[in-house]
């Protein structure tokens, strides 16, 4: 139907709460094309995880179309992988074993030593070598966070879902996390959407910054990022990068109903 | 197992039973009123067939009652920890059924099956065991959170692969935690109908004809032995848990 991979029209979802619909999303429109990298910001409580659910066909909107692929998105699909805020790493397998996990589940070719050979290239790639056989609970919530990483790409999925997998770390951490997001895109390229609270991290990591407003969420701006060739931390430090995260924190306000504007009306 | 593993606990059980003869012998107890350790050698060696065979019946009932409880408390704990309905409508039952004193229960089991002295044992034995575990389990299913769920839901996996993968290993130290007070409750059900039920069987009827006869020294032997086999059970389920649990203890460095 076009061209781009993920495509989302006009949903509108509600949850039944005991004072009737609460509605969440009302108006909520999202395209990415193949390869590219959309992040999603927006007031706390805006409905951005639901969008992850809608995406990945964990549920289905009350109303307004899904399309993965050029294909309606009626249930879940083995094309989707997910990272968390919670790492959600099974304590009781090794790192190694973890990372294989939706090798289990989705129907892949490989033998079991190509599956090993790609779960310990993708570890290595993040920096996690010579932690394969280590438990979640040896490893310091950024590794934890890496691995949880690998885990969601190593099925190769079209589509990679990232809500706020960076949230609870610190900045430190979190900037060599930005890094390694970058050196993963550029060796196993994917279409994706990150889910964050932090407008730093949507133009470092995306091409795409999506903002949301308020609850009921509906697209209320959209702003192409073109910061330069491989990025590095310096280039938040730019004033192009300035100005961008100027326009954005301009547009969150917006959302959260506080411009300058409003409070002299009211 | 170090050196230091064994011979803290063990000289620990020393202590204990040096004081326990010490404050029988300073207040000049008589066996009527508190053996001491230095009389329970002498049971031992009078009833030592007796204490076999006896040991034995009271041990594989508590066993069999148990695995029964295993089996009946894990099932319970699944329909619970999965179905909210089922969570509501069975929580209220199973509280009244845990709050009833099961001393008050053994007469009753008596008679409703009299003569079927193993039956009503392991009966027993099952249903003062079964509780804790069905309550962990359920827990343990109905707190996964539902990021874990999401992880293998997202890639089509179905309910049973993700209970398989992800809610049994999750819940697995809940299990062993639950199971180690089932243990020592499924011997106090045992016991208890042993010691109830007449012409009863066991270390509890060994502990009842002790009483009959004034035996004290017999009467503390049959304790001790029980307490023996506690022990015994109990680290059999430690050692379960740390092959199958065992990741979910964490190492001290970190």
């Amino acid at each position: 139907m076009s061209e781009n991979l993920i495509e989302i029209k006009g949903v509108r979802h509600a949850y039944p709460t005991k004072s009737g619909p609460l509605p969440v999303l009302d108006g909520l429109e999202l395209s990415v094309p193949e390869g590219g990298f959309a992040a999603v910001v927006g007031p706390s409580g805006c409905g951005k995880s639901t969008l992850t659910r809608l995406i990945a066909g964990l549920m289905k909107p009350d109303h307004g179309e899904v399309w993965l692929h050029g294909e309606l998105v009626k249930g879940p699909k083995s094309t989707v992988g997910m990272a968390f805020q919670n790492p959600v790493l099974l304590e009781w397998r090794t790192i190694l074993q973890n990372v294989m996990l939706p090798l289990e589940i989705v129907p892949t070719k490989l033998s079991k030593r190509e599956q090993e050979d790609r779960a310990r290239k993708l570890l290595a790639l993040v920096g996690l070598e010579g932690f394969e056989e280590k438990r979640p609970s040896e490893l310091s919530g950024g590794m934890r966070q890496r691995a949880s990483l690998c885990r969601s790409i190593v099925h190769k999925p079209d589509v990679l879902i990232l809500d706020e997998p960076f949230g609870a770390l610190d900045a430190f951490t979190r900037e060599d996390l930005w890094q390694t997001m970058h050196k993963v895109k550029a060796e196993e390229p994917f279409t994706g959407v990150l889910i964050t609270h932090d407008l730093r991290e949507s133009i470092f990591l995306a091409d795409q910054v999506v903002v949301l407003s308020g609850r009921p969420a509906k697209t209320q701006y959209v702003m192409d990022v073109h910061l330069t060739g491989d990025r590095d931390i310096e280039h938040l430090y730019t004033p192009e990068s300035a100005e961008a995260l100027n326009i954005l924190r301009h547009q969150i306000q917006i959302a959260q109903g506080r411009t300058d504007a409003e409070e002299t009306a009211t | 197992m170090t050196l230091r593993q064994i011979l803290v606990p063990l000289s620990a059980i020393v202590l204990f039973g040096v004081f326990w003869e010490f404050l029988v012998w300073v207040n000049g107890w008589p066996n009527y009123v508190m053996a001491s350790p230095s009389d329970l050698p002498p049971a031992y060696a009078r009833y030592w067939e007796l204490f076999f065979v006896m040991g034995w019946q009271t041990l594989w009932r508590t066993v069999v009652g148990l695995l029964l409880a295993i089996v009946f408390g894990v099932f319970l704990g699944m329909v619970m920890g999965f179905s909210r309905t089922m969570r509501d409508a069975l929580y209220p039952l199973l509280v009244g059924f845990n709050a009833i004193p099961k001393a008050t229960v053994v007469p009753i089991v008596a008679l409703l099956f009299v003569g079927d002295h193993n039956f009503n044992t392991i009966l027993i034995a099952f249903m003062i065991s079964f509780f804790p575990i069905a309550v962990s389990v359920s827990i343990g299913l109905s707190t996964l959170e539902p990021e874990y769920r999401d992880i293998l839901a997202s890639l089509g996996a179905s309910k049973t692969t993700i209970f398989w993968k992800i809610a049994l290993p999750k819940t697995l130290p809940e299990f062993f935690g639950a199971l180690k007070v089932a243990v020592t409750l499924a011997f106090i059900g045992t016991n208890l109908m042993e010691i109830v039920s007449p012409h009863g069987r066991g270390l509890g009827a060994l502990f009842d004809s002790g009483k009959t006869n004034s035996d004290y020294p017999l009467m503390f032997a049959v304790l001790i032995a029980l307490a023996l086999m506690g022990i015994v059970l109990y680290y059999v389920v430690v050692a379960l848990e740390k092959i199958f649990a065992g990741w979910a203890e964490r190492s001290p460095s970190y």
